[in-house]
């Protein structure tokens, strides 16, 4: 900040609360140069991640995702639409600015990874499809809002079941409830196997902040205020490249910085799919 | 396999450019920028004093308003108005002049691809025209990945809707410097060879991505030469307005 040679001199004797909120930059860059940050986590590593499936029981699909603090729940709710098909996001409680930027970039996140084959929506080929509205709802924001958000949308999806419909004498499509399952056996449900969307390529994203020549994953939201360059790099399972974003931001990112942030999202895909399915597999036995 | 490209183009060809400043009687700076059919109007108004709340008042303010050619703004604008602004704030010097806004209005006058790079080439061109000092010019190029894994340059809305994938790419221009060249350098690259701001659509390997950054840093040298001489071929009209 102003300045760096007073606030250098002060730093022996000033009490550590007052040093880090008077003189943020240079409290972030003496734990950097030593490799660490303030919350006691190496540069390139994410904070404790959670997952907890089917935590709204009115929705369709749901799950609860906590990156550190920062904490999002995703809830999915089918509905009977004419074609076109396509995932749509609506959103509530964000906070105000990030919201439609954030909804933007995962309906493209999720529409360009092809995670979803819509071919699998599809009821009555040209007459009805599943149209899936994913609502997520940001309960706590302490930095990386992207990855949550995609974290907890991926595995609402992963968690999502499909309602049994049936067509009725009019050619319109009925819902099947759970309980008379037995008693409506004279209408074929159409989709008695396609329960469970099959995902293919399940794209994870990281946030890295850029600072000099450091690099941070998985910032919170001080850090982020702070230190302005952000880069999100989403890749799918099969390592290939989703997005590069990058929206300004006073560091420039050279052809080895990007590689750097690559090289620790592909370490943070392989983290994230096992917590993924440790989480599904959990769901299984239970 | 490089295919000719519909317009006749070669694939890291762009379409003629056109650059206009001071289009604008009222505005304090305003250029309009044209790559082949892609027309967007830029006014810049201030610096006007005082921010808008949430904002540091430390700092100056960059305020962007995109105005699409018909109809209300969407998600698609306002993701577009939230590029536009960060990546105007990284080439201003904001702590010139703090507790002031200033208003950056892009209107597009036609769509025919690459709208967001020429919106950034046209905001960057207005806030030269109205004298705003920056740290260096943003100049902007968009890449498409066609099918068979070649990069494309500057497409037109047709080639843009064909292609697997694109990326929007903003580097910064070669600065002219007194300074030694090494100076300009981070870890043995050029300055200009960092990246701004990036934005991508589609999936793509991690190598085709660096054959992009690669296409378009080649063609930002030639775009950001050609806007430096468009500058100072204007500039001496500039100063005698000035007078």
């Amino acid at each position: 900040m102003g300045l760096p040679d007073a606030s250098g001199d002060l730093s022996s004797e000033m009490e550590v609360d007052a040093f880090r909120r008077l003189f943020p930059l240079r409290y972030f860059e003496r734990h950097l140069s030593e490799s660490i940050r303030p919350d006691a986590r190496p540069l390139g590593r994410a904070r404790d991640t959670t997952l907890a499936l089917g935590a709204v029981a009115s929705a369709h699909g749901s799950a609860l995702a906590k990156i550190g603090s920062t904490t999002m729940l995703a809830a999915i709710k089918m509905e009977v639409m004419t074609p076109f098909n396509r995932v749509t996001g609506r959103r509530l409680h964000w906070p105000a600015e990030a919201a439609p930027v954030i909804s933007k970039q995962l309906s493209d996140t999720i529409s360009s990874s092809g995670m979803i084959n819509l071919k699998e929506l599809s009821l009555v080929s040209g007459k009805a499809a599943w149209m899936a509205y994913l609502d997520i709802y940001c309960l706590d924001a302490d930095g990386a809002l992207f990855d949550a958000a995609l974290l907890s949308a991926v595995a609402a999806f992963s968690h999502l079941q499909i309602p049994i419909v049936s067509l009725n004498d009019d050619g319109k499509i009925e819902l099947i409830s759970e309980e008379d399952d037995g008693a409506k056996l004279e209408v074929e449900p159409v989709n008695k196997e396609k329960r469970k969307l099959t995902l293919s390529s399940i794209p994870f994203s990281l946030t890295c902040i850029l600072h000099k020549n450091y690099i941070l994953a998985d910032p919170t939201a001080e850090e982020e205020s702070i230190m302005e360059t952000a880069v999100t790099v989403v890749l799918d399972s099969s390592s290939r490249l989703v997005s590069f974003y990058k929206p300004g931001g006073p560091v420039l990112a050279h052809t080895s910085a990007v590689q750097d942030c690559v090289a620790l999202t592909r370490q943070r895909v392989k983290e994230l799919q096992n917590i993924l399915d440790e989480t599904l597999s959990g769901m299984e036995i239970d | 396999m490089e295919s000719e490209r519909d317009d006749g183009r070669s694939p890291s060809q762009l379409r003629p450019l056109s650059c206009a400043r001071n289009v604008l009687h009222r505005a304090h700076g305003s250029a309009s920028w044209s790559q082949g059919d892609t027309k967007v109007l830029a006014a810049v108004y201030g610096p006007k004093a005082g921010t808008k709340k949430n904002e540091n008042p430390e700092k100056a303010c960059i305020e962007v308003i995109w105005k699409p050619k018909t109809g209300q703004i969407g998600k698609q604008e306002k993701e577009f108005e939230m590029i536009l602004k960060r990546t105007l704030q990284s080439i201003c010097i904001l702590t010139l002049n703090p507790n002031t806004t200033t208003s950056i209005i892009v209107q597009v006058v036609n769509d025919d691809g690459a709208l967001l790079v020429c919106a950034i080439n046209a905001a960057c061109a207005a806030l030269i025209d109205a004298g705003i000092p920056l740290k260096h010019l943003a100049v902007a190029i968009c890449c498409c990945l066609a099918e068979g894994g070649y990069v494309i340059l500057d497409p037109t809305k047709l080639e843009e809707q064909k292609m697997r994938g694109f990326a929007y790419l903003v580097f910064p221009n070669s600065v002219v410097s007194v300074l030694p060249k090494g100076l300009s350098h981070v870890e043995g690259e050029p300055m200009e060879h960092g990246i701004i701001t990036s934005v991508t659509h589609g999936v793509m390997s991690v190598e085709e991505y660096l054959k992009c950054l690669e296409r378009g840093r080649a063609a930002s040298t030639k775009l950001s030469d050609l806007l430096r001489r468009s500058m100072q071929s204007q500039l001496p009209s500039d100063s005698s307005k000035a007078a």
